[in-house]
């Protein structure tokens, strides 16, 4: 009877952590601009690692926020207008961080290039750590009334809770990033995400696997704890793989972590989408927040259509670009000059 | 100010903004993807040069639309959740089907168009640029069907007090979305039309004004080198080519423009009859269009509105297709709209402290009625000044005068203005609805929502402040950044996009000239 949201949970959840996966490690690649690489070719190094997909990798989120308005409006309408202040901040990070990727390169200037570099780093910082923070307070409860609306100030929903989602997808996203580059360069730069890995990976994944478990100790159900055995056997597989230099399978050992850390996530919330933390009455719930089974049924064809295109076009974007970058990849900086004899002159 | 106002402000300005590129992309894109065509078919390096030139450009804007349009899709539940919740059965929809069946496309193979270069086969290297095109002629569609449904609410019925949607296809093929949409498009077009002629005429002077070019004694162009990189013989091919281009987008778009909008114009009349008469200031029933009209700019009565110029027949004829079938004006209205939605906004929680106020159905007819003048004045100056361009360039260059080459780059804001007061007007004009009524005798009446009701309820005066300053502040400093690269590019000419015009034989600092990647951030 509920089958419909149901599906449209699971596939909400599946966009969220499609956009994780995705765009997670491309967040982690901005914040090491700053943190990691130690001059211009290192970060043009990381920058062109995800120069062709961060911005697919972006759209991940907007249809998470996309399918969320048409499938839960309930949802989408007390999610976003409950934590309004830190999604404007949101907001800025994700706008400073698109223009600085394409406008970085385009004049050939040190201080230019540094600011933009600041705006990547801190605008990937920023939208991990609010993402994290809002998925943390989904699945954890914002103080709404009977209406869905917020109870409180501007900064009502602050709790511990927002802080540890923030950390959690901050950290991961480090760490994944930190993977991925291990996978997707060579020489200097290989060698040296490949030892970050092995030596933060235990401290980098602690928050998300904090979350994991307090979102278990609350709601869980014995499937979701065996997803959480799951997430916890992937990350000993990722570690040892960094450990033996196998970039690979590390990578897809912490892709398969927080998948199912997600999932044991996600799956123990359920029914709920997001709790009130007033009033149990108040829950929004997949069965009083959703869509008519006419929008979710219409929404299902099109998902069914679109997702297995997406996933098969990136894919191949993956295999286009799937040579490593070092820093003999990269051209000589160009500088623009007016195409004028008299300014010369 | 309270919330609602400040909110429908934000919403104002950051519309407005995000639609200055996206004309641009859509337009330029479709041009460029035509470029990269020819190049593809000819094998002339002239349009190889175009390809990187415009698409540099392209990008440049392309990303600023991207980067505003996020705030666009989360706004609707950040500041208007109560709108959120009205209208998602229907309208988030159109947008879930944005993201996923065009916004993925479009920054996807957006993606392998920059970084494929010499890396993808040159017909796949093609087909990505012409995907991503179409991706984003998706996305206006599927944003205009979703806006379409607030103007012309059809394929819903009542159900607990929310529309439900019932028949989809009449959402997706809403005749108001269908005109709305090829319109959209024909101004998009107008804007890519109106910008390849101001830079090419731009460069064209250059070239003559640096000797580069000459006209020989029949007034015909004798076009000449210089050891610039770029500045060759084929770069004078490169813009005259682009101008002509241009020019001829431009008028072909603007009768576009004219012909979809008198289509979106009798819609209105019928579904919307209150903008309309607002457009035209009309208080009272008649037949004749107003070419001026004088009266208090803030007037949303007509005590004191006084048409000065009018043209008999031709608003009837706008309207209905004949010259003597009188259109109705505010005063005739107005009682009608009272009498079917209430004068007073009514006593329910979701209108806050404004429950019981007096609706107002009049917009505000200064900026209706100036917004749909400059949207068609905009246009048609720019077709116009497309068309002496063509003439003025038929011996193959533009005069050497700086004046009218600077009228021709300032000519690229027109139709930028065009796009922008006709979105003013039709949105303001739809007020004080957020979700307009649709009178059709086949419509669904009693969908309707106030714009005064769908503010989030939860959200303070001082959040929105806070957003509305913030963003306003980085979009004002984007859009010096934005504008200055423009410029930077745009001086540069076409080596600016290809710095092989300015070494041929590769950087030349020792490394392997294969493994260096052929587009790098």
């Amino acid at each position: 009877m509920d089958l419909l949201p149901t599906v449209w949970f699971v596939l909400i959840a599946v966009l969220w952590t499609g956009y994780l996966f995705l765009e997670g490690f491309d967040l982690g690649v901005g914040m090491l601009m700053k943190l990691f690489a130690r001059d211009e070719t290192e970060r043009r190094v990381l920058l062109n690692t995800i120069g062709p997909v961060w911005d697919g990798n972006e759209v991940w989120l907007l249809t998470a926020g996309g399918a969320t308005f048409a499938a839960f409006p309930l949802w989408y309408a007390s999610l976003f207008s409950a934590l309004y202040v830190p999604l404007v901040i949101v907001l800025l990070g994700l706008i400073f961080r698109a223009v600085a990727f394409e406008y970085r390169g385009k004049v050939d200037d040190q201080r230019w290039r540094n600011r933009w570099d600041w705006a990547i780093a801190a605008g990937s910082f920023i939208a991990a750590f609010g993402v994290g923070a809002a998925l943390a307070l989904t699945t954890t409860g914002l103080p709404l009334d009977a209406n869905g609306d917020r109870v409180g100030g501007p900064f009502a929903w602050f709790n511990g809770y927002a802080v540890l989602g923030g950390l959690a997808v901050v950290g991961f996203c480090l760490m994944h990033a930190a993977a991925f580059l291990a996978l997707k360069t060579d020489g200097e730069v290989r060698r040296r995400t490949g030892a970050l890995v092995v030596r933060f990976l235990p401290l980098g994944v602690l928050p998300l696997l904090a979350w994991v478990l307090a979102v278990q100790l609350r709601d869980g159900k014995p499937l979701t704890w065996l997803l959480v055995g799951v997430a916890a056997l992937a990350l000993v597989f990722a570690w040892v793989s960094g450990r033996r230099s196998r970039e690979g399978f590390s990578f897809l050992g912490l892709g398969i972590f927080l998948i199912s850390g997600a999932a044991s996530i996600f799956g123990a919330v359920y029914p709920k989408v997001l709790p009130s933390t007033l009033n149990a009455q108040y829950n929004l719930t997949v069965q009083n927040a959703s869509s008519s089974s006419y929008t979710l049924g219409l929404m299902s064809i099109v998902a069914c259509i679109g997702v297995p295109l997406v996933l098969a076009y990136q894919a191949w974007t993956y295999w286009v670009f799937r040579k490593r970058i070092s820093g003999a990849h990269i051209p000589a900086a160009h500088a623009v000059q007016p195409a004028t004899g008299r300014q010369q002159g | 100010m309270e919330a609602l106002d400040i909110a429908r402000w934000q919403f104002g300005i950051t519309t407005v903004y995000h639609f200055l590129m996206v004309p641009l992309t859509i337009g330029l894109g479709l041009l460029v993807a035509i470029m990269q065509t020819l190049w593809h078919r000819t094998g002339k390096t002239e349009y190889l040069r175009m390809t990187k030139f415009w698409g540099k450009l392209f990008l440049i804007n392309f990303i600023m639309g991207v980067a505003t349009g996020i705030v666009q899709e989360f706004q609707f539940g950040m500041a208007w959740s109560e709108y959120s919740r009205f209208v998602g059965d229907v309208f988030g929809a159109p947008l879930a089907m944005e993201a996923l069946l065009a916004f993925f496309v479009e920054s996807t193979f957006l993606g392998l168009w920059i970084f494929g270069w010499k890396k993808l086969p040159a017909a796949v290297h093609l087909a990505c640029l012409w995907t991503a095109v179409i991706g984003s002629v998706l996305s206006a569609y599927f944003i205009i069907v979703a806006n379409s449904w607030m103007q012309h609410p059809v394929g819903v019925k009542m159900v607990g007090g929310r529309p439900r949607m019932v028949d989809a296809w009449a959402v997706f093929t809403n005749n108001t979305a269908i005109v709305a949409f090829s319109h959209t498009v024909m101004g998009a077009l107008a804007v890519a039309g109106a910008f390849l002629l101001g830079i090419a005429w731009y460069h064209l002077w250059r070239r003559r004004r640096d000797g580069i070019d000459t006209v020989g004694p029949d007034g015909r162009v004798i076009p000449g080198e210089a050891s610039l990189p770029g500045r060759d013989r084929i770069d004078h091919s490169v813009w005259i080519r682009s101008l002509r281009i241009g020019a001829v987008v431009a008028m072909i778009s603007f009768a576009g423009t004219a012909v979809t909008g008198d289509l979106q114009g009798k819609l209105m009349f019928i579904q919307q009859p209150m903008k309309m008469a607002a457009a035209e200031a009309a208080c009272h029933d008649g037949t004749s269009f107003s070419v001026l009209s004088i009266g208090d700019p803030g007037a949303r009565n007509c005590n004191d509105v006084v048409a000065v110029i009018e043209i008999p027949g031709l608003l009837s004829f706008l309207a209905n297709g004949n010259f003597d079938t009188d259109v109705k004006g505010v005063n005739t209205l107005l009682p009608q709209y009272q009498a079917k939605y209430g004068s007073a906004l009514p006593q329910n929680p979701v209108y806050g402290d404004r429950a019981g106020q007096p609706i107002q159905y009049v917009p505000v007819m200064a900026v209706t009625y100036w917004g749909f003048r400059m949207m068609i004045g905009f246009g048609g100056l720019a077709a116009l000044a497309a068309l002496v361009a063509l003439w003025v360039t038929r011996k193959g260059t533009v005069p050497r005068s700086a004046w009218l080459m600077r009228l021709a780059v300032f000519g690229i804001l027109a139709p930028f203005g065009a796009n922008s007061a006709g979105w003013i007007f039709t949105e303001l004009g739809r007020q004080p609805f957020v979700v307009a009524p649709n009178p059709d005798p086949s419509g669904v009446d009693q969908v309707f929502m106030f714009t005064a009701a769908a503010v989030s309820p939860g959200v303070s005066a001082g959040e929105l402040i806070f957003s509305v300053v913030t963003l306003g502040l980085v979009y004002l400093v984007l859009l010096v950044v934005e504008v200055k690269l423009l410029f930077t590019y745009v001086r540069g000419g076409v080596a600016s996009a290809m710095p092989e015009l300015a070494a041929p034989h590769g950087p030349g600092d020792g490394k392997e000239h294969d493994d260096v990647l052929a587009f790098a951030y």
